[in-house]
């Protein structure tokens, strides 16, 4: 009675996929090319000391000492980092990105869990998300980030028995607490997602709480929790170096960005080299986002990322 | 023993306001095991309704419902039945497969024998070689099934439908319907079928229970004295036809206003 | 929505009870405990210092806010003039929008460093040029979006008429960004304050929010300095509102559905 039954799966072509991805790349090339020659095209017509338009002096300077060639840039990463020692520029910005990284993951980890946690007892308990939500919502729209001097004066003063609390432990706190809100917020979305029909499919079953939780709510939810789990990856970033320039913390890329950008006068491109290592630092926590995502994401249909 | 039995059973929606719904009065009905019934009948008659109260998903005002001789709660925890919807409700990020093991899952029964059973369903509705696709790439009739496959994958007696072939076009309509004759065959499932479409309660079932809206109430019950054996030639019976409108008829005596509303006639 | 009183003492009294809650336990626990200022101060203290030391508060509050909203004016005008142009030239989009969607990850606050080096030491102008290329990215990938994304029906409809490119813009795809740019603009405005505030942290003038509250933290005035904090909440907060308000005078039933998305 029934014949070969028509499928409408979808297999899009290899071949024009890796095009499309070389495509991009180069285009990305292409986009950075554009920014030097944007950046020296301004250095060529731009006044030395700085300018007025319409009174406003919003011209920056263009001389050497501020804004150095591109080439110079570039140049100096693999110089030494001063005379005298062996180490180049580049390997100090490496290690103070992998120091920062470090502790942006923990900070992750932790706004993640905690978030997570909290968006599961707000489901549980309607009075607490009715309560809390609120101000989960409105979290998003202020400076979470004012109170990094606070939590900066916990380092070194706060102690129980012989642990001392650390100072990059405050500074993993605050990328925790401003990846914790997105976290919050997403989770509790993607787990009020599932449809009436799938949450009757599971009452139909006798599941009970806890099993439609996992079963159900939290796969319904990834969706929802990957795009937020991108902000918090990029707030946890911010929290991280705004808050290592707050507590002045050692070894961090923050602190060296302010220490750099402070020998300037001497040494103009080295402070180029420390901003390089604070975007490294931002793609390498947006690259295990990439990849937690693809693994969360894989066998759902494309685009489905809410 | 029947394998339904619902007696007496009013259920009210009341917010505690004056807007009281009276969604179903006095609804007495039994069905004997390996019967195919039908519900049907306007928007707001309340078979949804009183599906869902056999599926115990709600709770009746007063009366009592029976299934498998038990109450109707103790049959849902004890899965004695499946149920399928008009979307067919898979999770899209499992496997087909894994998607019928679901009930079993939650039985407790372990991978072997959860893998085994789940091979079998998908062999009984025609799509063994389906069993890692996942549900987006196949088509909405092929989805059904597979809702169908699941809903049957603990052997339960009952199965509970609510217009789960309503998103399909006619030609898969039919073709699913006949699929669906074909499988209660072999398994012996009772089905409780909600419906808006005559033609179809017709070919599918026993007997066609009519209900109107306001409050919600069965009108009439229609046997269809079509036999067990229905095929694409039935479809062309003047029995067949007499039964439609028998049914049509039968919903006639319901207020014409709530006809427009809600039936196909086709 | 039920706007009953009881359905909005419903919807109030939990939040409102939760808040008294949390601010009346932290006062406790800092009486009881006898928790030091540099750890937490009571909110007493916090309130006493905000409204004592207001004209201070409201004058560090204007410096960063003025930077901020010069920013965002400025950011979002050149965001949407941007996004006109890479609707014209396809090419383009195919280059800014990756690395846009790059700059997301990347905290690029971080270049006031060297802009702060390019002006003048007391000039405002590094962080109102920080904001407005935060809030210039925001604004464009989703303005471009909302030009773009247009219902294939609807421009059908339009070329069935012999409707020019331009026409085009002007009745579909334009109409059809508008959400999406209150949706930008919702997320750039608080964006634009937390970018001005950061941006203080940098060096260059010291008037900002930011500026006030390092000073005093420092030098251990925790309460007047977490009264400036409560200043840039505020701040943050009125930024916010004003987005809604603009959103809701223009559009006036909610069409921002479809454009909920993030940068």
């Amino acid at each position: 009675m029934s014949s070969q039954p028509r499928t409408t799966a979808r297999t899009p072509g290899s071949m024009s996929r890796a095009a499309g991805r070389v495509r991009r790349a180069v285009m990305f090339v292409v986009a950075l090319v554009l920014v030097a020659l944007a950046w020296e095209g301004y250095k060529a017509v731009g006044p030395e000391a700085g300018g007025d338009v319409l009174g406003a002096g919003i011209l920056p300077r263009t001389n050497d000492r501020v804004m150095p060639h591109v080439w110079t840039m570039i140049s100096r990463l693999t110089d030494p980092v001063q005379r005298g020692r062996d180490e180049t520029v580049l390997r100090v910005v490496l290690e103070a990105v992998w120091y920062s990284f470090r502790v942006a993951l923990v900070g992750f980890t932790i706004g993640v869990l905690v978030g997570m946690a909290l968006a599961i007892v707000m489901l549980r308990f309607k009075v607490l998300e009715r309560a809390i939500l609120p101000y989960l919502v409105i979290s998003q729209t202020v400076p979470l980030i004012a109170l990094a001097p606070l939590v900066a004066g916990w380092g070194g003063n706060l102690q129980w028995g012989s642990f001392v609390w650390p100072k990059w432990m405050s500074v993993a706190v605050l990328g925790a607490f401003l990846a914790f809100f997105p976290v919050a917020l997403g989770t509790l979305r993607g787990l009020k997602a599932p449809s009436a029909a799938s949450l009757e499919l599971m009452d139909s079953l006798a599941a009970p709480w806890r099993r439609t939780l996992w079963k159900l709510r939290f796969p319904s939810a990834v969706p929802y929790i990957v795009p937020a789990l991108k902000l918090a990856a990029s707030l946890s970033v911010i929290g991280v170096v705004v808050s290592e320039i707050s507590i002045g913390l050692r070894g961090g890329i923050g602190r060296l960005i302010i220490d750099y950008a402070n020998q300037a006068t001497g040494d103009p491109a080295k402070v180029f080299t420390s901003i390089l290592g604070a975007a490294i630092l931002g793609l390498a926590m947006a690259g295990l986002v990439a990849i937690i995502d693809s693994i969360l994401m894989r066998n759902r249909p494309k685009g489905a990322a809410a | 023993m029947s394998a339904v039995e619902i007696s007496q059973v009013n259920k009210i929606f009341s917010t505690g306001k004056q807007q009281a719904v009276e969604a179903l009065v006095g609804i007495d009905l039994s069905i004997e095991p390996g019967e195919f019934v039908s519900l049907i009948g306007p928007s707001g008659c309340g078979k949804s309704t009183l599906l869902r109260l056999v599926a115990n998903l709600l709770e009746p005002t007063s009366g009592s419902v029976l299934v498998n001789g038990k109450p109707a709660k103790q049959a849902r925890l004890d899965q004695d039945y499946g149920m399928a919807f008009q979307q067919s409700g898979l999770f899209e990020w499992r496997t087909v497969a894994r998607n019928i093991e679901l009930p079993l899952e939650l039985k407790g029964w372990d991978k072997s024998k959860r893998q085994a059973r789940a091979k079998e369903m998908l062999e009984l509705v025609k799509l063994g070689d389906f069993a890692t696709h996942m549900p987006w790439q196949l088509s909405g009739g092929m989805q059904q099934r597979v809702a169908i496959a699941r809903a049957l994958a603990a052997h339960p007696p009952l199965l509970l439908m609510d217009e789960p072939f309503g998103a399909l076009d006619e030609m898969t309509r039919e073709h699913m319907q006949a699929e669906l004759l074909s499988i209660c065959a072999k398994t012996g499932t009772t089905v409780v079928f909600v419906t808006h479409s005559i033609p179809e309660a017709v070919y599918l079932s026993n007997r066609v229970v009519v209900m109107s809206p306001r409050p919600g109430r069965i009108t009439d019950i229609i046997d269809v004295g079509l036999g067990s054996h229905r095929d694409e030639d039935t479809r062309e019976d003047t029995s067949f036809f007499k039964c439609i409108t028998a049914v049509r008829e039968a919903l006639r005596g319901i207020e014409v206003t709530d006809i427009v509303r809600g039936i196909e006639d086709r | 929505m039920n706007r009953s009183p009881a359905a909005i003492a419903k919807a109030v009294a939990p939040p409102v009870v939760f808040g008294a809650l949390f601010f009346g336990g932290w006062q406790l626990a800092v009486n009881v405990f006898d928790i030091k200022p540099y750890f937490l101060v009571r909110p007493t203290e916090i309130l006493d210092k905000f409204t004592g030391n207001w004209d201070n508060v409201w004058k560090a509050m204007r410096v960063s806010g003025g930077n901020a909203l010069v920013g965002l004016v400025c950011g979002a005008a050149l965001g949407v003039a941007m996004s006109f142009v890479l609707l014209r030239f396809r090419v383009l989009d195919e280059i800014v929008t990756p690395l846009s969607i790059a700059l997301n990850a990347v905290p690029i606050f971080v270049l006031v460093a060297v802009f702060n080096n390019m002006f003048s030491i007391t000039s405002e102008v590094p962080r109102r040029l920080m904001v407005t290329l935060v809030v210039y990215f925001v604004v464009l990938v989703n303005v471009a979006r909302g030009l773009r994304q247009v219902d294939a029906t609807h421009v059908e409809l339009m070329r069935s008429y012999a409707a020019s490119d331009w026409e085009l813009l002007r009745k579909v795809r334009v109409p059809n960004a508008v959400p999406f740019f209150f949706t930008a603009l919702k997320i750039a405005a608080p964006g634009a304050v937390i970018t001005a505030f950061v941006s203080e942290y940098f060096g260059g003038s010291q008037n900002g929010l930011g500026n006030k509250i390092t000073s005093n933290m420092s030098t251990s005035k925790k309460a007047e300095g977490l009264a400036y904090v409560v200043g840039a909440c505020l701040l943050g907060l009125a930024f916010y509102a004003i987005s809604i308000i603009m959103e809701s005078v223009a559009t006036p039933r909610g069409a921002g559905e479809r454009a909920g998305e993030r940068a």
